[in-house]
């Protein structure tokens, strides 16, 4: 019988309830921080199910992320104040209304659907056509939302959607997508899909498809995507360019530092970027450590992140985990000797 | 719909730039199989540099002088403190240590200059109109052409009569190779870098007379299309990655003059989603008539 290797599972959960266990003795105006890195979480392993398993970059999966947040966005905002953010809105979706969760099922669907469909052309494709492909998914699903104002409210952002993503929905989310990103990895496909990761040629040999591995991550990864944005938009008010560019380097650079070959690195990689651009956006407004008080100029959270990023990447291209799993006993997993192919 | 000779003439200056600019992308990738996502940051350097000199009063040549000094000494840095240690890695790794440079750089111009930005006034006269035939022309579109063409000749005949310049393309065809018959590889890389970043010089001072306003994200849109664009182009050859670059300025420049603007706002739809046809039917490039096939 194979084994499960539930540590692989228990790990990663493990950090997440750390987590929100910290994130419940702060204060509150500090607690939205928690729950801000718990919902990059979600998108970070969303992004593992496909790029840590295919080896394949994947640029487009923040414009899941959009779909998820504009379908639980839309449904759940009151219908008494949709006509003032969302004047243009076509008419079936101007008196729906859903609550809390159906929102949140709605939104991972309606993720999960576009990236299948996504999916079907775009797998076929490897390498950088498969990144620049991608990236255009990014850029058409962002130019749509911004200027189709009768799905959504445009350029404007999305007020008045119950806040409901505090700390706890926000960790059920990520503990759901590590479940889910671990049962995926574990089963007959992800083994297969890791196969073609490792060696396409060798894989084909005994017939895996490589097209139809793919397209099951992609479609998984879209789902976890679209639950993330439906986290996303019940946390704050979402705008179209919050679920642009900035949200896909700072999720892909999560990706990469933690180590994008295992589901640890990921939780990790989101956690640790999470954390220190948090801290330091903290120090900007004066912070004391250690007895040291520590008052640093407004923008420079995003520089010392941005260096950071890169002397781990120059340093140990690997990431923090070296891409492996967690294993509390035993010999580490070593399968991870080629890393993302681009 | 209907194309005016101004339209024409928008698409060539678009085209000519983003031809530079796929050019000087496809250089480094030819030596080093990395994609340089923060070579629009390179430009936005030094269009500040433009910005700048023209805010104390410098003139034209001495802006264009800093603008190149800049951006030139910004490209070995970058040569030196990134892409040296990163080389040999996997192009994932590169590509997403090249967004955590662009994501710095463009931070670092954002603690410095503010998100309002900052006004290069010292080339505006490139930016008046010049009346040919009736048809009114800006100057620069001339001037991009022939800027444009001046630096593809130079590089041809670099690349094909200069020993560096046979190094260079040795190199991009099997890098190992190239070295095991002598070919320095820090010299032939350096090289690349350099010539790369002198482009994204030309291409700074060419985009602030046509947008005078430098912000941190300068140029970060136009980087993105032209990446598209040399992609679908065929990043593995110089001529159909400059092709490429050239392709979706103009096709961009005339659109964008030419559509009504309930249109023109879908425009980056219309581009992206025949980027994805072009890259479903010819993935190696829509340009690239070579046979070679990557060896398992």
């Amino acid at each position: 019988m194979r084994r499960l290797h539930l540590d692989e599972v228990i790990a990663p959960v493990a950090l997440v309830v750390a987590a929100a266990l910290l994130g419940t003795l702060v204060s509150i105006s500090t607690q939205t921080y928690f729950t801000d890195t718990l919902v990059k979480v979600s998108i970070v392993v969303a992004l593992y199910v496909f790029i840590g398993n295919s080896g394949v970059l994947s640029f487009g999966h923040v414009s899941f992320v959009a779909l998820g947040a504009w379908t639980a966005g839309v449904l759940t905002v009151p219908p008494g104040e949709k006509p003032a953010i969302m004047p243009n809105l076509a008419g079936f979706l101007q008196h729906r209304h859903v609550d809390n969760v159906e929102s949140l099922i709605l939104a991972a669907v309606v993720g999960g659907i576009a990236a299948f469909l996504v999916g079907i052309p775009l797998m076929r494709l490897s390498g950088l056509a498969a990144g620049i492909a991608t990236f255009a998914v990014l850029e058409i699903t962002h130019n749509l939302l911004q200027y189709q104002e009768r799905i959504g409210p445009g350029l404007n952002a999305f007020s008045s959607v119950p806040e409901t993503t505090g700390l706890r929905q926000a960790a059920l989310g990520a503990v759901v997508c590590i479940v889910v990103a671990f049962l995926y990895a574990r089963s007959r496909y992800g083994r297969l899909l890791r196969a073609t990761r490792e060696d396409d040629a060798a894989a084909r040999a005994v017939g895996a498809s490589v097209y139809r591995q793919r397209l099951v991550a992609f479609t998984a990864s879209g789902f976890l995507a679209g639950l993330a944005g439906g986290l996303y938009v019940h946390l704050l008010p979402v705008q179209v360019n919050s679920v642009y560019l900035d949200l896909t380097f700072i999720t892909l650079a999560m990706l990469v530092v933690g180590g994008a070959t295992s589901l640890f690195g990921a939780v990790v990689g989101a956690l640790a970027v999470s954390a220190l651009d948090s801290w330091l956006s903290v120090a900007e407004n004066g912070t004391s450590l250690l007895g040291w008080h520590i008052d640093l100029p407004a923008g420079s959270a995003e520089i010392v992140v941005g260096i950071l990023m890169a002397a781990v990447l120059i340093l140990r291209p690997s990431g923090l985990t070296g891409g492996r799993e967690l294993r509390l006993r035993g010999v580490p997993w070593r399968g991870s000797a080629s890393r993302a192919q681009g | 719909m209907t194309v005016t000779w101004q339209n024409l003439a928008d698409g060539l200056l678009l085209g000519s730039v983003y031809a530079l600019m796929a050019v000087g992308i496809g250089l480094v990738f030819g030596v080093l199989r990395l994609v340089n996502f923060a070579y629009g940051q390179l430009v936005m350097a030094g269009a500040f540099a433009l910005a700048l000199a023209s805010q104390w009063g410098w003139p034209a040549w001495a802006g264009i002088v800093l603008c190149f000094a800049v951006v030139l000494a910004l490209s070995a840095a970058m040569e030196w403190v990134v892409f040296r240690p990163l080389r040999g890695h996997s192009p994932a790794v590169m590509l997403v240590a090249t967004f955590a440079v662009a994501f710095l750089l463009q931070s670092i111009a954002l603690l410095w200059f503010g998100s309002l930005g900052k006004i290069a006034t010292s080339l505006t006269f490139l930016g008046r109109f010049w009346t040919i035939g009736g048809v009114d022309i800006r100057k620069i579109a001339i001037v991009a052409v022939i800027v444009a063409a001046v630096c593809l000749l130079l590089l041809s005949v670099l690349l094909e009569r200069t020993e560096i310049g046979l190094h260079m393309r040795a190199a991009s065809m099997d890098f190992s190779t190239a070295r095991m018959l002598g070919v320095r590889a820090n010299r032939v890389i350096s090289f690349a870098v350099l010539i790369s970043g002198a482009l994204a010089a030309v291409v700074a001072v060419m985009l602030t007379v046509q947008t005078p306003l430098v912000t941190p994200d300068f140029a970060l849109r136009d980087t993105i299309v032209v990446l598209a664009g040399v992609v679908v182009g065929g990043l593995n050859r110089p001529i159909p990655a400059t092709l490429g670059g050239f392709a979706i300025g103009f096709a961009t420049g005339v659109l964008g003059g030419a559509l009504p603007t309930d249109q023109s706002q879908y425009l980056p739809t219309f581009v992206f989603v025949a980027v994805i046809l072009v890259l479903l039917v010819r993935p190696r490039g829509l340009f690239d008539f070579s046979r070679t096939v990557e060896r398992v």
